[in-house]
C-alpha cells in the first residue's frame, strides 16, 4: 500500500498529475472528436461524396425533374393546337379564335377522314375532334323556344385523348369555350363571372407550405438518414474492423468519452451533409413549386418561413441526427465489418422512408401530443407542422426530449458494447 | 510472494471462451467451453525482461489482453503496479503500453498526428510529449516519414510507429505480443535491441513469444505456458536447468501430454 503511494508522488514529480486528470476528463472526449473531424475534413473524397455531392445531386435532380414535369403537364404558350371541327355553326365560328382554337373544318361525309383524325387522337398525334350536330343553330333555336322535345336537344362530340397534355388542355378549353357560349344564351345565374376578382383566397404561404410540408418531411429524413449512414458505419464498424478500436481502448480514455465523441462529432459531420441536401433542394424548389402549379417564379419557398421556423426546424434537424447516429453507431458497433453494419442498417432505412411518407399523407401536424414520443415519426410530425405552419410547440419540445433522451440511452449503450470483449474482439 | 521488487503479480488468472457450433465441428470436439487460460500464475520484477513462451493456442495472447484489461478475466486477478486489472482497469492502461500485431495505427493519419492523438488519450503534458516524440521518432528513424500517411508505410516502418506511440507516455511497464512476428531480420533486431534498452533504462517488459532463441537471448525470466497453464516459471537460468531452452520445453511438453493422457 506505501508503495502504491510512493509511486503515485513519484509520478507526481514528473507530471502534474491532479492538474492533468482535471482537465483530462475534457481531454479525451475533445481529442476523439478533433480526431474525427481532421479524419473527415482533410480526407478531400469524404468531404466531396459527404458535403458536395448530396446537395449537387438534389439540385440536378429535381431541377430536371421539375422542368419535366412543367414539359408533361403544361402547354406552352406559342402552340398551335390541332382541332377538327365537323358542322362547325355559324354562332360559334367567331368565338373559337378567342379560345385560341384554330378549328379546321371537315367535311361530314368524309368518314374516312374522320376515322383517320380518331386513330391520330388515340396515338396522341392530334388534339381535338368536334362533332356538331349538322342543323345544330337551328335546333339550339327551337330548345330555346321551349317548343321541341328534350330528345332533341342538340349534343356535341368532343373527341380527345386523356393521356395526351395538349390534347386534355384543348379538350377543356372547348369545354370552357361551350360553356360559356351556353351561358350566354341562358343566363340562369352565373358562379365567378368577374375576371377581375382572385376568388380562390389561398396565400400563397398556405400553398407552397402545403406542397413543402408534403414533399419535404420524409424528403429529410432520408437525407438525414443516408448522410448518418454515410458517416457512422465506417467510423464504428471500420475501425473495429481494421483493429484500429482496440488501440483507443487500451488507453486510459473514458469508454463513455469514446462513444460521446463519436455520436456527438459524427453527428455534426452528418449535419453539414444534411445541410449542403437541405441547400441542393431549396434551390430547386422554385422549379419543382412551378411544375406542381404552385407559386412559381417568386424566388425559393425558403423566404415564406420566419427566423423562428427555422430554428425550430434546426433543432429538430440536429434531435433527430443525434438519434439516427445514435441508432447506426449501434448497429455498427454491432456488426464485424462496414459491410455488415450496411446490412443491419438497411431495415431501419426502411422503416424511416415509411414512417417519412406517412407525412405525405398528413393535412397538417398530429395534435394528440403523446405522439411526439415515438421517435421518427416525431421528426416526421414535426416538419410537417413547421412546413405547413401549423406547429405546436409543446410538440417540438417533446419531440427534442424524447429524441435527446433516446440519444443519450445510445450513448450508455455504444459505452457498454466499447466495454464488452465479444462486440470489440468478435469475428 | 513478491518482494518489493515486484511489479507484476498474476494469480490464479483464468479465461474461458465459449466455442461456436462451427469451431466445435472444426476442432471435432462437443466441449462448447475452451479454457483459454487456467489459473496462471506469475510474478514479475521490476526492470526485467519476462517471455511467456509457449506453442500457438497455448493461451499467450489471452493473457496479455487480460494484463491489458481489454478482455476480462473469469477469475483470479493481476496487479500491475500494484493495481488490480480486474478492479482498476483504469489505472492500469495509464501505467501499461501495450502492442501487438492486432491493434492497428489508423492509415488515413500520420505517425507524427497519431503520436499527438494518443499523448492527448493518455494525459501526457503537450511540451513533454513533443519532446519525447523528438527523442523516439529519431531512434527508430520515423522522422523523415513522420508526415508521411500511415497506409503508405512499410510494414517494419509501421511496427516502428506503433511502438513509438505506444509508450507515448512513457509506462513503466510495455507489454509486447510477439514483438518479431512479420518483421524483417533489420526491423526486428531494431525492436529488439530497444527492448532491451528500455530494460536498461529501468522499464519492465512482459512480451510472448514461440521463437525460443528470442527468448534465450532477450529475457531475463521465461514461463513456459503448455494448454493454458504455467508449466514453470523463473528466471532463464532456473527453466533452462543447464538445458536448451528448447529441449526443456519439448521435456515439459511431453510430461504434460503424457498427464493428460
Amino acid at each position: 500500500m506505501n508503495d502504491k503511494l510512493n509511486r503515485d508522488a513519484a509520478q507526481g514529480a514528473g507530471q502534474p498529475q491532479g492538474a492533468s486528470r482535471a482537465r483530462g476528463a475534457s481531454n479525451g472526449l475533445v481529442a476523439i472528436m478533433a480526431k474525427e473531424f481532421r479524419r473527415f475534413f482533410t480526407d478531400r473524397r469524404m468531404v466531396i461524396t459527404t458535403l458536395l455531392l448530396p446537395g449537387l445531386m438534389i439540385y440536378a435532380t429535381y431541377s430536371v425533374m421539375g422542368s419535366a414535369m412543367q414539359t408533361m403537364f403544361s402547354v406552352s404558350e406559342d402552340y398551335e393546337y390541332q382541332v377538327a371541327a365537323v358542322n362547325l355553326p355559324a354562332s360559334i365560328k367567331p368565338l373559337t379564335e378567342q379560345a385560341g382554337l384554330d378549328f379546321v373544318e371537315i367535311d361530314p361525309a368524309s368518314t374516312e377522314q374522320i376515322a383517320q383524325i380518331k386513330q391520330r387522337l388515340s396515338e396522341k398525334d392530334y388534339d381535338l375532334l368536334a362533332v356538331f350536330p349538322a342543323d345544330f343553330d337551328a335546333r339550339l333555336q327551337s330548345t330555346l323556344g321551349g317548343d321541341a322535345p328534350p330528345s332533341t336537344t342538340p349534343d356535341i362530340e368532343l373527341y380527345y385523348n386523356s393521356t395526351h397534355t395538349q390534347s386534355a388542355t384543348a379538350h377543356s378549353l372547348a369545354l370552357g369555350l361551350l360553356d360559356s357560349y351556353k351561358n350566354a344564351l341562358l343566363p340562369l345565374f352565373s358562379v365567378n363571372a368577374n375576371s377581375d376578382v382572385a376568388y380562390d383566397l389561398v396565400t400563397k404561404e398556405d400553398e407552397a407550405g402545403f406542397m413543402l410540408s408534403m414533399l419535404l418531411p420524409m424528403f429529410m429524413m432520408i437525407v438525414l438518414f443516408s448522410g448518418a449512414i454515410g458517416v457512422a458505419p465506417e467510423s464504428i464498424a471500420g475501425e473495429k474492423e481494421r483493429g484500429t478500436i482496440a488501440t483507443i481502448l487500451v488507453t486510459p480514455l473514458k469508454r463513455w468519452q469514446l462513444a460521446l465523441g463519436k455520436v456527438v462529432s459524427l453527428s455534426c459531420i452528418a449535419l453539414l451533409g444534411g445541410a449542403s441536401s437541405f441547400i441542393g433542394l431549396m434551390a430547386s424548389l422554385p422549379r419543382m413549386l412551378g411544375a406542381s402549379g404552385a407559386p412559381a417564379g417568386d424566388g425559393p419557398g425558403v423566404l415564406l418561413y420566419s427566423t423562428t421556423d427555422y430554428l425550430m426546424l434546426l433543432l429538430v434537424i440536429i434531435s433527430t441526427l443525434l438519434l439516427f447516429i445514435g441508432l447506426i453507431s449501434l448497429l455498427s458497433a454491432f456488426a464485424r465489418s462496414v459491410k455488415e453494419a450496411g446490412t443491419l442498417v438497411s431495415p431501419l432505412m426502411i422503416l424511416v422512408m415509411v414512417i417519412g411518407a406517412l407525412g405525405i399523407f398528413s393535412q397538417s401536424a398530429q395534435e394528440n401530443l403523446l405522439f411526439y414520443m415515438i421517435p421518427i415519426y416525431n421528426s416526421v410530425q414535426c416538419m410537417v407542422g413547421i412546413f405547413s405552419f401549423t406547429y405546436d410547440t409543446a410538440a417540438i419540445a417533446l419531440t427534442l426530449l424524447t429524441n435527446l433522451v433516446l440519444s443519450g440511452v445510445c450513448v450508455v449503450v455504444l459505452t457498454k458494447m466499447f466495454n464488452s470483449e465479444r462486440i470489440v474482439f468478435s469475428r | 510472494m513478491g518482494g518489493t521488487d515486484t511489479i507484476l503479480q498474476v494469480t490464479d488468472l483464468s479465461k474461458t471462451f465459449k466455442l461456436s457450433a462451427k469451431q466445435q465441428r472444426l476442432e471435432n470436439t462437443s466441449e462448447k467451453l475452451r479454457r483459454a487460460v487456467d489459473r496462471l500464475s506469475f510474478t514479475v520484477r521490476k526492470s526485467e525482461i519476462y517471455g511467456l513462451l509457449g506453442p500457438n493456442g497455448a493461451g499467450k495472447t489471452t493473457t496479455l489482453r487480460m494484463l491489458a484489461t481489454l478482455i476480462r478475466p473469469d477469475s483470479g486477478d493481476a496487479l500491475v503496479d500494484g493495481y488490480s486489472v480486474v478492479h482498476e482497469p483504469q489505472q492500469v492502461r495509464s501505467r501499461i503500453g501495450f502492442l501487438t500485431s492486432e491493434l492497428k495505427l489508423e492509415e488515413f493519419f500520420t505517425p507524427s498526428y497519431l503520436f499527438d492523438f494518443f499523448a492527448r488519450l493518455h494525459n501526457v503534458d503537450p511540451a513533454l510529449a513533443a519532446a519525447h516524440k523528438q527523442r523516439l521518432f529519431e531512434r527508430f528513424g520515423i522522422g523523415e516519414f513522420s508526415e508521411v500517411k500511415v497506409a503508405s508505410l512499410s510494414t517494419g516502418m509501421k511496427q516502428k510507429a506503433s511502438l513509438a506511440i505506444s509508450i507515448v507516455h512513457d509506462p513503466a511497464i510495455i507489454i509486447f505480443d510477439e514483438p518479431t512476428n512479420g518483421l524483417d531480420v533489420l526491423t526486428a533486431r531494431v525492436v529488439t535491441d530497444y527492448l532491451a534498452e528500455l530494460r536498461d533504462a529501468g522499464k519492465t517488459i512482459v512480451l510472448s513469444t514461440h521463437i525460443f532463441s528470442l527468448a534465450e537471448r532477450l529475457c531475463d525470466s521465461v514461463g513456459i505456458i503448455v494448454g493454458g497453464q504455467m508449466s514453470v516459471s523463473g528466471t532463464l537460468d532456473e527453466v533452462r536447468a543447464g538445458k536448451d531452452l528448447e529441449d526443456r520445453f519439448f521435456d515439459l511438453y511431453q510430461q504434460q501430454a503424457g498427464e493428460a493422457a
